[in-house]
């Protein structure tokens, strides 16, 4: 017997599908509240580059790309080196992005990642647009930057210009690890971890925080929405370091079969 | 007049506000804290594009204008920021199919912007009487090098400082509606800083009240 009063529609009524999964402490795609999606690496894929990855977070694909050149430094900063991080969600993801100038979302995200010397310009381009954006480009800048080959610079007597030899080249020295988690809440009280597009699409706020290796916290990025009591921040600060440890073992474990494969 | 020891003192700058002082705009407010000054103009509700339209809700914009130049990318993160806490505490189901506009022009800036332009937020929304389930404030602390928490800091402070942290901090229950961090910090060191942000907030909470109050006593 069918009782199509008892199937609420996805298309038609998307809140009261997903409520009805979450009444029983689970979603949509069979996942539990606090389980992430498979995230997959794929490094140097990009042979142009100085240094690339691909991450796929279950559907949402982003590929970093990081060139490095030499150039003067900014005038607040003399003696380091400066990173230009790039964010770029095009149509080619999803439907919601149309072409034309960056959507406010790719800016807002580009400066999320953001905050005679080396500038590494990193692209990040989001081929597949499924939720959670923000983690899957934080994995992909930190996996292409320990990709990142940059090749010796030395100053020539003669000419006192530098001269950089591409055959021998120097890994990039990578102190911390950070890490982004993304949550978003739904009807002011019920958390969930890593959201599809769907999800973020209905939620009635989001929140991002990512941590290093030493269980500091970078950044806590919670743009408006509905408030957040003090006991689920600290839940998601756990889950946010826990997943810290499996992707930097993640990360790790690729870069060295890769080492191994050369 | 800007520094905290420990957590049982917290003092902000001087602050004040101004509203209806523009005549244009549905709601108008200037905020000022310290020498950080922001003007606020809302406009609503009125006639949206159908591009942009919701069927359900208004459609609310924000808008930063810096003091020289263009808006940037760094505005375009703080409209988003401002945004959605507004779009959480305004009752948007109210005006389906129409727009919002909420315009924030920068005055001067000596440090603690983003929590400048919320306040200039709320009490524009107030002024322009749109319909809000709860007011917001928003508080900044800094951690310096040594490890003190510095509430309303100036941009000097700012700059020396080693992690910084804006939080808008709802009336109602008191919890934290936004929250946009910079520098790294300890999970110890982000729980003061929120209760801290959580004591100053009751304060410019009564200044609003008590602004509000000022206000309307002289029609009734």
């Amino acid at each position: 017997l069918f009782f199509p009063s008892l199937y609420t529609s996805r298309v038609a009524e998307p809140l009261e599908y997903h409520r009805s999964f979450l009444k029983d402490n689970c979603r949509p795609d069979g996942r539990e509240l606090s389980e992430f999606r498979t995230t997959t690496l794929n490094i140097g894929s990009i042979t142009t580059a100085d240094g690339s990855a691909l991450v796929k977070v279950g559907n949402t694909t982003v590929i970093c790309g990081i060139k490095a050149e030499l150039t003067n430094p900014i005038v607040e900063a003399p003696g380091k080196g400066y990173i230009v991080p790039n964010v770029d969600l095009p149509p080619l993801c999803s439907s919601r992005f149309r072409p034309g100038p960056p959507a406010e979302q790719a800016q807002a995200a580009s400066q999320f990642i953001a905050d005679l010397c080396w500038v590494l310009y990193c692209d990040m381009m989001c081929l597949d647009y499924d939720g959670n954006v923000l983690d899957a480009c934080i994995i992909a800048l930190l996996a292409a930057l320990k990709n990142t080959h940059l090749p010796e610079v030395t100053i020539s007597t003669e000419t006192s210009k530098p001269e950089v030899n591409l055959e021998k080249r120097h890994g990039l020295h990578i102190h911390r690890h950070p890490v982004g988690a993304s949550f978003c809440v739904f009807d002011d009280s019920i958390l969930i971890v890593d959201p599809t597009a769907e999800e973020e699409s209905l939620s009635t706020a989001q929140l991002t925080v990512v941590t290093d290796d030493e269980d500091r916290l970078c950044v806590v990025h919670k743009p408006g929405g509905t408030s957040l009591s003090g006991e689920k921040l600290q839940e998601c600060i756990s889950r946010a370091t826990a997943r810290q440890r499996e992707i930097q073992k993640l990360i790790d474990k690729v870069i060295h079969s890769v080492k191994t494969a050369q | 007049m800007m520094e905290v020891c420990g957590s049982s003192n917290v003092t902000l700058r001087e602050f004040g506000s101004e509203q209806s002082l523009l005549s244009r705009p549905d709601g108008s407010a200037s905020f000022i804290q310290g020498d950080t000054s922001v003007l606020a103009a809302a406009y609503g509700p009125a006639e949206v594009k159908v591009s942009k339209e919701i069927y359900d809700r208004a459609t609310l914009e924000v808008l930063i204008q810096p003091k020289v130049g263009l808006p940037s990318v760094r505005e375009r993160a703080q409209e988003q920021c401002v945004r959605e806490t507004c779009e959480a505490s305004l009752l948007l189901s109210l005006h389906p199919r129409s727009s919002l506009t909420l315009i924030l022009q920068l005055i001067h800036d000596d440090g603690s912007l983003l929590s400048c332009f919320l306040n200039a937020a709320c009490v524009a929304l107030m002024d322009a009487g749109l319909p809000m389930s709860r007011l917001f404030c928003g508080v900044t602390c800094a951690i310096d090098a040594d490890g003190q928490i510095i509430t309303d800091p100036t941009a000097a402070q700012e700059k020396e400082s080693r992690a910084l942290m804006t939080f808008a901090i709802d009336a109602t229950e008191r919890r934290v509606m936004m929250s946009s961090t910079r520098g790294s910090f300890s999970v110890h060191e982000l729980q003061q800083c929120i209760a801290v942000s959580q004591k100053a907030s009751e304060k410019i909470f009564q200044f609003y009240r008590d602004s509000v109050r000022r206000r309307y006593s002289k029609t009734l």
